[in-house]
């Protein structure tokens, strides 16, 4: 151990910038236009009827695929949002589900107990998730490192010890809070309407990416990736570190809550999972999976995870596993298990994550071009 | 005054509790700088082992003589399984910290899923011997034995690692190295074997709290570790990380203030109180109770 050691934890490795990765040239002039592209094929994707056995259950537009798809987008969202903290400002924060759960319980209470419209209650819970990120963040930012991933990991303790604790009879505790939907627009309502809350949750990813990528993009994204590389340098710039770590949390904060609505829309209500500290973990992997800092790399790695969270329990009870001595079949019937086990490798031999998948085959791919 | 005598107890029991599965914790992230979210899951190999050698270990039992095999088993097997995860997966990561976190991270998920895929996700009732079952009269208070038992254990376990620390070569490596590591090195001493050694500990004392724990509670869960750690992070935390005697303090206001609170006002809210027991720590004293130093 030669290195000196800081109270802070070190940056995420950095990724690398667009520009640099080499591209095919003949494609280069239409990369502008590639999100875009997919943002539409995302939004007709429901008006196909085609079957995809063994990657969904029915065919695209059937309601239960339509919500797997309309859940993963979601997290997409919420895992690109959570990268702005982790990421690209460096902060590692335990407790980003607490936003995310207060949005599904705000929501949920506000439609359910209180009868207010969706849109007032949308609204309500919005500002409140952000006025709450700012407040909690004030007192959490005031440390920083280990210290303040424990202080946020406390912080979101405490939602889930409310939740299931249920002050108040509001929450329903253990058992969750099913939506009333007797308020709701019709379009959001019933099975054959699954597929407006799949273009809501397309929209709420697509408003996540673009706000991440403004921000990135503006003098205040370069400030939070000097943050990251040095906080000290910043610091001595003469700008406030805590003040622009403070935006960045209350920002990601909003957009989680903002998340929570859609995603209690989606599931018609809101149950105790919501609030673990397992889930901010789960955010983490996908962050990691994907490629921290990066545009897309944590909008695939939250889809991915989501799928495969919700496939591998289906492929864990399949014939091809339960044929397998039992040693092996009953791991691979724990979604957790696998996801983990990845994940362990992703870290050590896949550190950028998927989005650092293509430059590191280009070299293969190079090499066997020349042949 | 019973009842203050009662809670006071079983605050110490859950204390005790806390204090077993901090303290390695405090040293390892002290020592090592990891902050061991796998911790957890050594606590759950523990309490499964124990459970395992019980009822299928010659020479264990779930009553006397055959407790006491069937625990040492769990606790070794908490240590042995502490050991590997130091030598294949954190020892390639070290000084780099945000990695490290990631896999103990990935290694609490992957091994709870396991533990549950093996024993499924339901509490199975733990063989505990028959007097831990009973209660002793304390000053008029019926406290229960289990609770009595932690205490002790935690008690015992403070003093060997007190005693370690103070009086064997390797822990004054260790005492030596929470406070610079860099010197130590520098002085031609090998950290990483002691590295590996506060693993072993703090992997046998998780593990002991796993097996005693369980017979507090009755039962075993895979999800049990996970519970526990969060608070154990807010011990750690608050008696400021790689002190052991912080640890110790800290664990007793932790459970005091979480057993007296959760009594007199409504449940829950003792939880609610540690929370901002940390938060009021954190601000006025941002180190923690004994700040980074290895007392011993």
């Amino acid at each position: 151990m030669t290195e000196v050691k800081s109270p802070e934890v070190p940056a995420p490795p950095a990724a690398v910038p667009d520009e640099l990765t080499p591209g095919h040239a003949r494609w280069h002039g239409l990369r502008p236009y590639a999100p875009l592209a997919a943002l539409v094929v995302a939004a007709i994707l429901p008006y196909s009827t085609v079957n995809l056995p063994g990657i969904f259950e029915g065919p695209l537009n059937s309601p239960g695929t339509l919500q797997l798809l309309a859940i993963c987008l979601v997290f997409g969202g919420l895992a690109a949002g959570y990268d702005l903290l982790f990421g690209r400002t460096g902060m590692l924060s335990f407790g980003h589900a607490l936003y995310f759960a207060a949005g599904v319980y705000g929501t949920d209470v506000l439609v359910t107990r209180a009868g207010l419209p969706l849109w007032q209650a949308a609204l309500l819970t919005v500002t409140g998730g952000t006025i709450l990120a700012a407040l909690l963040g004030a007192v959490a930012l005031r440390t920083v490192g280990i210290a303040f991933a424990m202080v946020t990991l406390a912080f979101a303790q405490v939602g889930a010890i409310l939740v299931a604790r249920d002050f108040g009879g509001l929450t329903g505790g253990e058992e969750g809070l099913p939506l009333d939907v007797s308020g709701l627009p019709a379009a959001l309502v019933g099975v054959t309407n699954t597929v407006n809350l799949y273009w809501l949750a397309l929209a709420y990813l697509a408003l996540v990416v673009l706000v991440v990528h403004r921000v990135s993009g503006s003098p205040t994204g370069r400030v939070l990736a000097g943050l990251r590389d040095d906080e000290r340098r910043i610091g001595v710039l003469g700008l406030d570190p805590y003040r622009f770590k403070l935006v960045a949390f209350t920002l990601a904060g909003g957009l989680a809550t903002a998340g929570g609505v859609v995603y209690c829309l989606i599931v018609g209500g809101a149950s105790p999972h919501v609030t673990s500290s397992e889930l901010t973990l789960s955010l983490l992997v996908m962050v990691v999976l994907g490629g921290p800092g990066t545009r897309w790399g944590p909008v695939l790695g939250g889809i991915l995870y989501m799928y495969l969270d919700h496939r591998l329990t289906a492929f864990g009870t399949s014939d091809a596993v339960n044929n397998l001595p039992a040693f092996l079949s009953h791991p691979l019937s724990q979604p957790l298990f696998v996801l983990g086990t990845v994940f362990i490798l992703a870290v050590y031999f896949f550190p950028g994550g998927l989005a650092s998948l293509r430059t590191r085959l280009t070299p293969l791919t190079t090499a066997l071009r020349r042949r | 005054m019973s009842t203050v005598i009662l809670l006071t107890l079983t605050g110490l029991g859950l204390a005790a509790l806390y204090f077993l599965v901090a303290s390695g914790l405090s040293l390892v992230f002290g020592l090592a700088d990891v902050l061991n979210f796998a911790h957890g899951l050594f606590l759950g190999v523990g309490a499964y082992a124990t459970w395992w050698a019980a009822g299928n270990l010659p020479g264990a039992g779930a009553d006397g003589l055959g407790f006491v095999v069937a625990v040492v088993f769990g606790v070794l097997a908490g240590s042995a399984v502490a050991v590997l995860v130091e030598l294949v997966l954190i020892r390639p990561l070290y000084s780099r910290t945000i990695e490290q976190v990631l896999v103990t991270v990935g290694l609490s998920l992957a091994g709870v899923a396991l533990l549950q895929a093996t024993w499924g996700a339901d509490a199975r009732p733990f063989p505990r011997p028959g007097w831990t079952r009973d209660v002793t009269s304390v000053l008029g208070a019926q406290v229960p034995n289990a609770g009595l038992l932690l205490i002790v254990a935690a008690a015992v376990v403070l003093g060997a690692l007190l005693a370690f620390l103070r009086f064997t070569r390797y822990g004054l490596i260790i005492r030596a190295g929470v406070e610079n590591r860099e010197m130590v090195t520098a002085l031609g001493i090998d950290v990483r074997k002691a590295f590996t050694l506060v693993f072993a500990i703090g992997g046998a004392a998780a593990a002991l709290a796993g097996a005693l724990g369980s017979v507090y509670f009755g039962t075993v869960s895979p999800g049990q570790g996970g519970s526990l750690l969060i608070f154990a992070f807010i011990v750690v935390v608050i008696g400021g990380m790689g002190s052991v005697v912080g640890s110790a303090y800290a664990a007793v206001a932790v459970g005091l203030l979480q057993q007296f609170v959760n009594y007199y006002g409504t449940s829950g809210l003792g939880d609610l109180c540690v929370v901002g027991l940390l938060a009021v720590v954190l601000l006025l004293r941002p180190q923690g109770l004994a700040g980074k130093v290895a007392h011993a």
